[in-house]
């Protein structure tokens, strides 16, 4: 082998960046597994849950640009007939009360953050 | 035809895996199997292959020269494209590596009427080559927020710069975009350009409709179709961990983008693709052009052969070549007329 000397460290560094998950995760320890709370108010969301949990960005994007642009309704109902204001604010977070206990969970572990509340309020965190 | 063929084989393995992950033990077999023996194979064979051209020997110095070598004092040297020394071959590697240097001295050749052939610069396939290695270095770093927990700051950052123009919601990733774009147009290149189309292989079109297929599926996965990425984390993350857990709502879409990136990593160290360890091993490159300095000895060379100089071939055959009448840098020594003369002498008895 020529340049053994050059090339084994070269390979070494490879290996080192390519299984960088892998020790990451030896040398850290990861946190608890997103445990969003459940509302107590309320049953029901205003979808579906899974489709909730995949695509309530989606949803907020389309209340955002139906009322602000197109000077929509806010008002809504669940299935079961609840009645819910379609808001951020008003409507998400008056049933999800907490931002940290619930839409924090899953972004903290998804290494979401949404620029939302750069503007909108975030309500009140009771610890 | 070709084309077809690696769009075929794409196409194939796309289905392979969204039937399969729905076959009973189909979703450990491609969520948990299948992408560590792919890892596996990917580390293994690269190393091999480093490996194999590593014990392959140089018999010359045979770096390209891009620019002036070095010569008399006061020819200036193009230090970077011809470099002398080793500082210079690591600032060509720099170059090379980082911004695809040689790429970008790329020219065409075109025929004008006369005819007169013309060479142009031609920086399109520089342009898209280095769009599309950095958007899916990006791309490809991003994804680590799938593979860490607590994630790493520069994970947080390349999410953030990447989704800086706050379009949509999931915010629109303009790597996605810029990634998409440059794999068609190499894609294109090698479709639309006769010459290119000529030469190019099904090994040449695989990778391209493979990386793709990638970047299609994930599209939609963020995009259009949604998945739940909080189960798909704990999949991915579990695989790191070596604690995989496959969720009901990891669903068939998923299962299609991971086995593309499984055949990719699989089918890495035995095709083109391995042009990411290659470089770094090519003398063409990583040669000093110093060959007027330093002697190149060839590896092969049997030690017990002495090099032969011009002179002392001279003084082997100096006599056959003055006979021949041939120029000699040393003209033979005068002769010595007694003993020849009397051994020529004919007998006077
Ligand atoms: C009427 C009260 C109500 C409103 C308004 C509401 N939710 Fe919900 N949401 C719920 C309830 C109750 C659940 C739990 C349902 C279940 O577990 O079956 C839930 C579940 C969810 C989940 C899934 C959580 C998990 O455990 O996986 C998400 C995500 C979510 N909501 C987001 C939102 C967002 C975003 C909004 C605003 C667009 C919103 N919700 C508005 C009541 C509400
Ligand atoms: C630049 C500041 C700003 C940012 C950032 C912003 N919004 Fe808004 N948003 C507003 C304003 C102003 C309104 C109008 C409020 C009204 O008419 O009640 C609004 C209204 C809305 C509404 C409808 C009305 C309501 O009360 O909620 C929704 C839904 C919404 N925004 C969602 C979002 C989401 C989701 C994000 C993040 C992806 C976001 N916004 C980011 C300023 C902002
Ligand atoms: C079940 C886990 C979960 C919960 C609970 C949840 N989110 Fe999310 N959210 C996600 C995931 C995962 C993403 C990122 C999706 C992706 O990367 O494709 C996301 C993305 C978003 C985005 C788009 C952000 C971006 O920059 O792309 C917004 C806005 C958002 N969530 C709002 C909320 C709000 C508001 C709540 C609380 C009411 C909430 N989410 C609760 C999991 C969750």
């Amino acid at each position: 082998m020529y340049d053994k000397g050059k090339i084994i460290p070269g390979l070494i560094v490879f290996v080192g960046l390519v299984t960088f998950p892998i020790w990451y995760g030896l040398a850290t320890t990861a946190g608890p597994l997103p445990n969003p709370e459940k509302p107590t108010n309320a049953k029901e969301c205003v979808e579906p849950v899974e489709f909730m949990r995949s695509s309530h960005m989606v949803l907020l994007n389309e209340w955002r640009d139906n009322i602000v642009r197109s000077g929509g309704t806010r008002k809504g109902t669940t299935a079961d007939g609840t009645e819910y204001v379609r808001s951020l604010q008003k409507g998400c977070m008056n049933c999800h009360t907490s931002k940290k206990k619930f839409c924090d969970e899953c972004h903290t572990y998804a290494a979401v953050n949404p620029y939302c509340w750069d503007c909108h309020i975030q309500p009140k965190e009771t610890n | 035809m070709k084309v077809l063929q690696a769009l075929g084989i794409v196409l194939a393995l796309m289905l392979v895996a969204y039937v399969g992950a729905a076959l009973p033990g189909g979703r450990t077999l491609f969520g948990v199997v299948l992408p560590y023996l792919a890892f596996a194979i990917f580390i293994i064979f690269f190393i091999a292959k480093v490996m194999d051209w590593a014990k392959s020997p140089v018999p010359f110095r045979i770096p390209t020269t891009g620019g002036q070598a070095n010569s008399l004092p006061w020819i200036k040297q193009n230090k970077l494209d011809c470099p002398s020394t080793t500082l210079g071959v690591i600032g060509r590697m720099l170059l090379e590596v980082f911004l695809f240097r040689s790429l970008f001295r790329n020219t065409q050749a075109e025929v004008h009427e006369g005819p007169k052939l013309a060479y142009g610069s031609s920086k399109f396939l520089w342009l898209f080559g280095i769009l599309f290695h950095y958007s899916f270095l990006t791309v490809a770093l991003r994804h680590l927020r799938l593979f860490t927990d607590p994630i790493p700051a520069f994970v947080h950052a390349l999410e953030f710069g990447d989704g800086f123009m706050q379009v949509g919601a999931p915010v629109l990733y303009q790597t996605d975009l810029v990634f998409m774009a440059a794999v068609t147009f190499l894609l294109l290149r090698r479709l639309v350009l006769p010459n290119i189309r000529y030469i190019s292989l099904v090994a040449d079109y695989f990778p391209l409709f493979l990386l793709l297929g990638i970047g299609t599926t994930g599209i939609l996965m963020r995009y259009v179709l949604r998945v739940d990425v909080v189960s798909i984390k704990m999949l991915t993350h579990g695989l790191v961990t070596f604690n995989p857990f496959i969720a009901e709502s990891v669903t068939g879409i998923f299962f299609v983008h991971l086995f593309l990136i499984t055949v990719l990593l699989a089918y890495f160290p035995f095709s083109k693709l391995m042009h990411a360890g290659g470089v770094f091993l090519s003398p063409t490159r990583n040669m000093a052009n110093n060959s007027r300095m330093v002697r190149h000895i060839n590896p092969w060379n049997d030690p017990s052969i002495k090099p032969h100089s011009y002179a002392g071939y001279e003084d082997d055959f100096r006599e056959f070549m003055v006979e021949a009448g041939l120029p000699v840098d040393k003209e033979l020594p005068p002769k010595e007329e007694a003993p020849a003369a009397e051994g020529d002498a004919p007998a006077e008895s």
